[in-house]
Formats: structure tokens, sequence, C-alpha cells
């Protein structure tokens, strides 16, 4: 299954490959705890005397709030506290500042947060927030982003007079050149739905204080240090007071890189009571009271030459922001990176209006700005191709990024296995057979099958948006080979504990078993950015290595002093000294330490390290090496499009990704899976449908999940390129199996039906519309 | 809101064990079994029956938990996913699960796992089809599902298609 790269492939210089942890499948270590029932998710976790928090929602898109009357729900049995705007400060925060916890005087959202309850039990608290009375003088709702930029139109915020409160801009080389120089050029519109992550554990929150003041939160943040910093600013406690406890989550997808705001209302009701407060969202608060994905409207125009060498490309993006900011606007930052530095492309522009509406807003989502963008662009490159009449494989190739480049935005590709990853995924899906000519109906059906591929360009070594993108490990080894290993990486499902604990038992020669993995408790564990933007494997893993090879030459001077020998001349392996020359055992790795520890010396062996990539911050235009390296890789969908229906059905996906070097066959095999199935329902089914302001599905009966009915067969192939910056020579991969998924399929259903979809989801209706747009024009044509 | 009721004696079989509650009449199995037993292993993720991260066998038959009142369950037998292991050994369609690597956020694998269990007591040698049928009411956002079928089909000849 793993290919490696033959023009940038490195060997495993120990050559014990069959004895190595590094590739090998191993399952995660907290899986038989998960297994069995026994690993505690927040909603388990009771503290004692422990209330529970409940939130009052406006359910408006935009009023003003004119009172709020509390009185019925604090005169109920079992209340123990009520809050509103009134009862805090109101810090403003949030990327745009334009949120509080509690809104007093104007809503701008149906799920702005006005008043919240904790109570004896959920049942009481969820009554009382119902008692609640708010009147409210209702505004002119802006729905829709021409709605918003009417002139004439309601203002939002203050702050934002047009309703625009942000612009971005991005360009390298030259636009009319590209124009010039260009022999065909297409222009489109796409556009991308709000979806929700759907974590399978809703979101919440446990916050008590101490008698101390000390503010101890059991929370799902996937930023804890960053979230400490924010949170401390919002509810008055200083940082240092902050002690941040993640238990074990279900799903995190980047919907926990925020603040969010029912979190410093938990604080708050917390303080108010001065007991533990519970707060965990239903599935219906999920869907309409957390961020979704950045919904987006791209205007792409690009060219080519007639040999297929791309000129230009010219991005308009348009941000329905909603009522408040989260990350969602700044999720162009990551889309201009694909437009600009995916494919070579001398002259690019992209310009970005993030429009405010009534609407719910957006959140960091796996990908970031980039699946959407991946679709516009993947899709028109198969257009131009077409346009062409190229092989849309041959135009990519033609085009694709190498090793050693550095792109327009700024970014050294140190190691690229683009080429790779667009041959292999080819080949594995038969691409020179079932792409090429006019697609035939499936027997007698009116069903029609098509290939389409895309690829994709992301960060790999992490991305440096913050002035440190670093991570920290303290790692101690036992009297007898015991290690506890404190990172600063989070563990949100992905597998991180078990890739730091291969990479320190590899480092060490011990078993897997004796490694002990501490990463939930801000007081116990050194700082870390947080786990997001594919970074954990390449950040903490190089960390956790890097501590590991202090250890491990510790224990080599001490063994060489023991055994009077050259520590060069020493390696361990299988919980022993061995002869690095023969591999002989030569003494166990217990006794040297039990000899470190307990004879003149004594001393312990204890490591800390905090490494920093060799990445830059972006400068004002957006330009520079954000990451250490670059994560590539090429997905072909084969689809089955019935033409009656409109129903598109995917039948397999070839992927391959550059990964750097696969450190855990099954962890890296389950991330792309996942992506992929998360990639199908973003294409296909996945919808947060926003009508007036009002989520109108908010349930996994009217919200359309991939089952296990819609998993297509799976050809995964891994291209080995051993970033030389990478522990062991690996780039991050979580977030890129899903963000080339929705242009594959797009592409594919063109191949079958010869309709382009430019809107996702490609719902049925939609694609019969276009299915019979296009009879209705061949008919025309006929006529004529 | 739920007045101050009257709780009502329930007596029914928990993982091989009598159990006697007294629980509200509106309370749900998986509120007694996660709030009065602390058998917290069966999990809520929608508590509308969509999800099935709450499902155990009651009498069998796999059913979601939050849809069934805990009194329709007087003197009938439950199974949840913490009585499956034996001896503190993992029952083997947890141990397929763990190895297949079928587990990531792990927040679905109780119900997954239950209902892989009870599709494999009336079925012993399920085809791709069925375990995909069997399992059709159980969301996973994390795994693609691949790896969980791959789990439950392993058990069919004692090992993995894959493997």
């Amino acid at each position: 299954m793993i290919k490696t790269s033959g023009d940038t492939g490195t060997v495993n210089k120990r050559g014990t490959d069959q004895e190595s942890l590094i590739g090998g499948r191993i399952p995660k270590l907290d899986a038989p705890e998960k297994a069995v029932g026994l690993t505690r998710y927040l909603d388990d976790i009771k503290l004692p005397r422990m209330l529970y928090g409940k939130i009052l929602y406006a359910d408006r898109p935009h009023a003003r709030v004119v009172d709020i009357d509390t009185s019925p729900a604090a005169a109920m049995y079992g209340v123990r506290a009520v809050i509103t705007a009134a009862d805090i400060e109101l810090v403003r925060f949030g990327f745009g500042s334009d949120n509080t916890a509690l809104k007093g005087e104007k809503v701008t959202c149906i799920r702005d947060e006005i008043a919240a309850v904790a109570a004896d039990t959920p049942e009481i608290a969820g009554e009382a927030v119902k008692r609640i009375r708010v009147t409210y003088e209702d505004l002119p709702v802006v729905a829709t982003i021409e709605e918003a930029l009417a002139s004439g139109a309601p203002v939002i915020h203050e702050g934002a007079p047009n309703n625009v409160p942000f612009r971005f801009d991005y360009d390298h080389g030259d636009i009319d050149e590209g124009v010039s120089q260009s022999d065909v050029i297409v222009e489109d519109t796409f556009s991308s739905q709000r979806v929700a992550h759907c974590c399978l554990g809703t979101s919440g929150l446990i916050a008590h204080f101490g008698p101390d003041g000390r503010l101890t939160l059991h929370s799902l943040t996937q930023v804890p240090f960053l979230y400490k910093h924010d949170l401390s600013r919002i509810v008055g406690v200083p940082p240092e007071k902050i002690r941040v406890i993640q238990p074990p989550i279900g799903g995190g997808f980047g919907s926990k890189l925020d603040v969010h705001p029912f979190e410093p209302i938990c604080v708050f009701l917390a303080r108010a009571t001065g007991r533990p407060v519970r707060m965990v969202f239903t599935r219906e608060e999920e869907f309409f009271a957390t961020p979704t994905r950045q919904p987006m409207v791209i205007q792409l125009r690009s060219g080519a030459k007639r040999d297929g060498t791309f000129t230009f490309r010219d991005v308009r993006m348009t941000l329905d922001n909603g009522g408040r900011t989260s990350w969602g606007a700044t999720t162009p930052w990551i889309s201009m990176r694909t437009f600009s530095s995916l494919y070579r492309v001398p002259h690019v522009r992209q310009h970005v209006d993030v429009i405010y509406t009534n609407n719910i807003y957006a959140c960091a989502f796996r990908g970031y700005g980039n699946p959407q963008a991946t679709f516009a662009l993947e899709s028109q490159i198969d257009k131009l191709a077409h346009e062409l009449g190229m092989d849309p494989l041959d135009i990519r190739l033609k085009n694709a990024q190498e090793p050693g480049e550095t792109t327009g935005q700024g970014m050294v590709l140190g190691t690229c296995g683009l080429a790779d990853c667009l041959k292999t995924a080819a080949h594995n899906a038969g691409w020179d057979v079932k792409h090429s000519g006019p697609q035939k109906p499936v027997g007698k059906s009116r069903r029609v099958r098509g290939l389409g591929m895309a690829s994709l360009f992301h960060v790999g070594g992490g991305a440096k948006i913050y002035r440190s993108d670093g991570c920290g490990t303290i790692l101690q080894i036992d009297d007898f080979g015991g290690v506890t290993v404190q990172t600063g990486a989070s563990e949100i499902g992905q597998g991180s504990e078990t890739v730091i604990a291969q990479i320190v038992a590899e480092e060490l020669g011990l078993p897997i078993e004796n490694i002990r993995v501490v990463n939930n408790d801000s007081d116990l564990k050194p700082w870390d950015v947080g786990v997001h933007a594919s970074r954990t494997t390449f950040i903490a893993g190089n960390s956790a290595l890097r501590a590991a090879r202090q250890a491990k030459g510790k224990l080599l001077v001490a063994a060489a002093e023991k055994l009077n020998r050259e520590p060069d001349e020493l390696d361990l392996a299988k919980g022993n000294v061995v002869d690095r020359e023969t591999g002989e055992p030569i003494e166990s790795i217990g006794k040297v330490l039990r000899g470190m520890h307990f004879g003149r010396k004594n001393e312990m062996i204890q490591a800390t390290e905090f490494y920093e990539p060799p990445s830059k911050m972006p400068d004002e235009g957006h330009k520079g090496d954000i990451s250490a390296c670059y994560a590539f890789g090429t997905h072909v969908a084969e689809v089955e499009v019935d033409l009656d229906t409109g129903v598109v059905r995917v039948l397999g996906i070839s992927a391959a990704h550059d990964v750097g070097r696969v450190i855990n066959q099954l962890g890296i095999e389950g991330q792309i899976e996942g992506g992929i199935a998360q990639g199908i329902g973003y294409t296909l089914t996945e919808e947060v449908k926003v009508e007036g302001g009002r989520v109108v599905n908010p349930s996994f009966t009217d919200y359309k999940l991939v089952t296990t009915h819609e998993v297509p067969e799976l050809k995964l192939e891994f291209i080995e390129t051993h970033d030389p910056a990478g522990p062991h020579g690996a780039k991050g991969v979580a977030e890129a199996p899903l963000v080339p998924v929705a242009p594959a399929i797009a592409n594919a259903v063109y191949n079958a039906t010869g309709v382009r979809m430019t809107d996702l989801p490609l719902t049925p209706e939609r694609v019969l519309a276009k299915l019979n747009e296009s009879r209705e024009a061949e008919r025309g044509a006929t006529d004529g | 809101m739920r007045e101050v009721v009257e709780k009502v004696d329930l007596a029914f079989e928990v993982n091989g064990d009598s159990v006697r509650l007294a629980v509200s009449p509106d309370a749900t199995l998986a509120e007694a079994l996660r709030d009065d037993l602390e058998l917290n292993g069966t999990k809520t993720g929608c508590e509308e029956g969509e999800c099935g991260a709450c499902s155990v066998l009651l009498d069998g038959k796999v059913v979601n938990s939050c849809l069934v009142l805990a009194l329709e369950c007087g003197g009938k037998s439950v199974v949840t996913i913490e009585g499956l292991a034996r001896e503190g050994r993992l029952h083997p369609m947890q141990e397929a699960f763990v190895n297949h690597g079928a587990i990531q956020c792990g927040y679905c694998s109780p119900g997954m796992i239950m209902t892989a269990y009870a599709l494999r007591l009336e079925n012993a040698s399920p085809t791709e089809a069925e375990v995909r049928r069997a399992l059709e009411g159980n969301l996973c956002r994390c795994t693609g599902y691949r790896k969980i079928i791959d789990a439950v089909l392993s058990l069919n000849n004692g090992e993995s298609r894959h493997d």
C-alpha cells in the first residue's frame, strides 16, 4: 500500500524496518478503554454539588432587546442563578470583536445568547429559561449577501456601516499580463454551503471556582493555552489562575478552536452560584447554536496557453459572515494558498469581501477554507482541460508543483509528491480506460458512470499564524524503563497520543506499552498552540522525538560509562542497551537506569524540549513560508449518475497522498477514510439550511450524514517523500483527505453526464435541473 | 416541566445482574443506565433515535435506549457495552474494533459495538451488505465506517479481510 517516491526517498538508516514501530499498524492506545465503555466524556463527569446550565437564545434574527424579565425563572424551586448581560461585564471577543458572552441591546442572529440559568437538574434549567420573558423590537432581517449590500440596507453592526467588516487582498504577478498570454480563458461562479461538524459528542463545559479563586474548566477546547488566555480576558480571571482539563472528546474537526459564548456564560454561572456548573448542548442546540463551515461564493476566472500552461487566476470571494464573527471570516487566508500554489501559475489575484447578514455564523472546520477553494479551482481546471482538448490528468501534470520550488506566495516546497500522487491515483482508478470517451449507460438502466480527479495542497508542517507554532515535551524515565511523556499536544480522537508514544518508544528501544502520554491538563503539560492545521504529528512528533533523543543520549553515556564502552558503540533496542554493530544485547535498560539513580551519581533521566518549526508568519500581503513542509494529494472519484432522478452515487475513490512518511499505518488510513466520508457528505447531502435567518433542519433526521451505505470502494496509497523537517520524514495529513473530494466527484459527474455542477451540495434536484437544462439546450440545437 | 413526580419501582436485569431502581415514569432507559446505574458507556448523541450511540440490547434485540422508557424494561434483560467484556478480557467484537482501527473519538463505538454484537447473535457470518444494513442507524463522524465494517467482518473467519 505504501509507495516510496524514488526521487526524494531515503531508506531507514537503521535498516530495522521489520522491527520498527514506525509505519506499523498500531492500534490506538486509548481504544481498549473506549471499546469497553469506560472512557469518561464530558457529559459523563459529575462533580459534587454540580449544577446544570442552560441558555436562552434570541430565536429571532435581528431585533433590539427592550426588556428582560427573569423573575418567573428565578422564582422556580431549584433555580440557583439567572444571568443576563446586565449581570456581567460585557467584554468583546472573537476575530471581529463583535461578540459578547450575553447580548443586552441588540440581537444579530437567532443563536444570540440572551440569558442563562443554573439549576439543580437539567429539566429545571430547561423549564426556567422558557419562563424568562424578553420583549424585543424586531428589525428588518438581512437574510442574504444581496440584501446586506443593497443601498439603504439595515446596518447590522455600527462598526461596519456598509455591512462589510473585512476585505482581504492577495496578488502575485500581473493579471493583465496573464490575460494577454492566454489562449483560453474560462470564468465561473461556484458556491458552497454551510455544513455542521456533527461531532457525535455535543459541545459543553464544566466550570468551577476553588476557594482560592482558581478556575478549573473541563473543556473540549482544541487550543487549551490560547483558550486560557482568551477566556481570561472575557471572565476576568488571570490566565495563571485558570486550569484547563481536557476530557476525551466526541469529535473536534475544528469546531473547538474558538472561545464560544456558552463557555464564558458557564463560567459566569459558576461564579454566581459558587458551585460547579455543567452545560452540555442538545443536538438541536449543536445544530443552530454552534458555528458551521464558512459558506462561500467564488467567482473564478483563469487562463491557459494552448499547450495547457496556466497563465493567470483571478478570484473574487464573497462570504456570508452571519451576524457575528468567529474564525469563518479568516478561512480565505488558507484558500489563497491553494489558488496561488497548488499548481504553478505566474499571475494570481484574489479579493475577498466578508459580509454581515443576520444568519448564523461560521468557524474553523477541517480544511479551513481549502475545500471551498479546491472545489472551485479543480472544477475549473477540468473545464480548462476540456476547452483545450486535453486529458485532465495531463493538464495537471503539466502545471504540477515540483520539489524545490518557491511558490508565488512564498512557500518553499522542499518535498513535493504531487506528480506521483496524480499518476498513482489515476492509475489505481483505471483512469486511461474509464475516463476517456462518452460514457455509456450501465446495462439497460438510465444510469451512467464517470471518473473525475482533483488534487490538493495544504500545510503539512504546522501553520505559523501565531508568533509561536511550537509544542513542548517533558519526558521522564522511571527506574524500570517506564516513560511518562507530558506533551503539549491535544488528543481529539485522531491518534496523536499513539503516534507520540510510537516515536518515543522507537527512539528509546522500549515497548510501546512502557510509554504513558499525559496530554490533557494545562497544569501538567507544556505549551502547545493547539490541535489544528494538521500539525500534531509533525510539531508534537518533532518535539517528542527531540526530547527522546536527549534522553537516549543521557542513557547511552551512562551505559557506556558503566560498560566501559564509547556511547557511539551502543544503541537501544527491545528494552536493552545493545551493541550498535551487532545488535547483541549487553545490559537491560532498567538496570542502567537503576545504576544511574542509586549509584554514585544519583541521576535520573528527565528531558525537556520546546520545538518551534522553521516556518514564518505571513507578511501583510499574506506571503511567506507559513509551514515547515507542505502536503499534496490527488483523489479520483468514480460515480454513477441516475439520469432520471439526478441521484449521484460514489462508487469508488482512489486516493494518493504525499504524507512524507507513514508513522502509523492504521491511524493514517483512518484519517484518510474519515476525511473522504466527510467529503462525500459535504459534496452530496449535507447542508445546514437557513431561511430568513432561521435554521430549518436542526436534527439528524433532516441533516443527512453519510452512513455505512454510502462508503465507496477505497483505494489508498501513500507517497513517501521523506521530508527532512518531519519526524521520521512525516508530514501532517488530518485535513487533507476532505479537501479534494467535492471537485473529484463534480468532475466525475461531468465525465458521466456532460453537465458541470458549480453549487454544493450536488443534490438530486440540482443535478436533475442541470441535466434537463442541457437536454433542452441540445433539443434547441437540434431543432434549430 | 417535569413536576415532582412519584418515582416508580423498576426491577430488571442489567448485564446479568438483578437491579432494582426507583425511576421517574418519563425516564428513558438511557437515563436510567447512565444516571442511576452509572453505566456511562451508553452514550447519547441526539436523544431522538437518529444516531445510534445509545444502542443496547433489550431481551436480545438492539434498541435505541433513548427511545425506550425505563419502565418498559420491567422484568426484561438489558445488555450494555459494559456487559460484553469477561474477566477483564475484551469481547472479540471489542478486540476487533481496537485492532482494526475502528475507534477514533470513540463516542459512537459502544453503540456500534452493541449493534454489531446483536447482528452476530442472529447471523454468525454476515455478508458485507448485511453488516452495512445492520449498522446503517449508527452514525460515525470520524472513521468513514470502512474500518468498522472490516472489524465486524473479521470475526467471520476469525480474521480480517485486509490483514
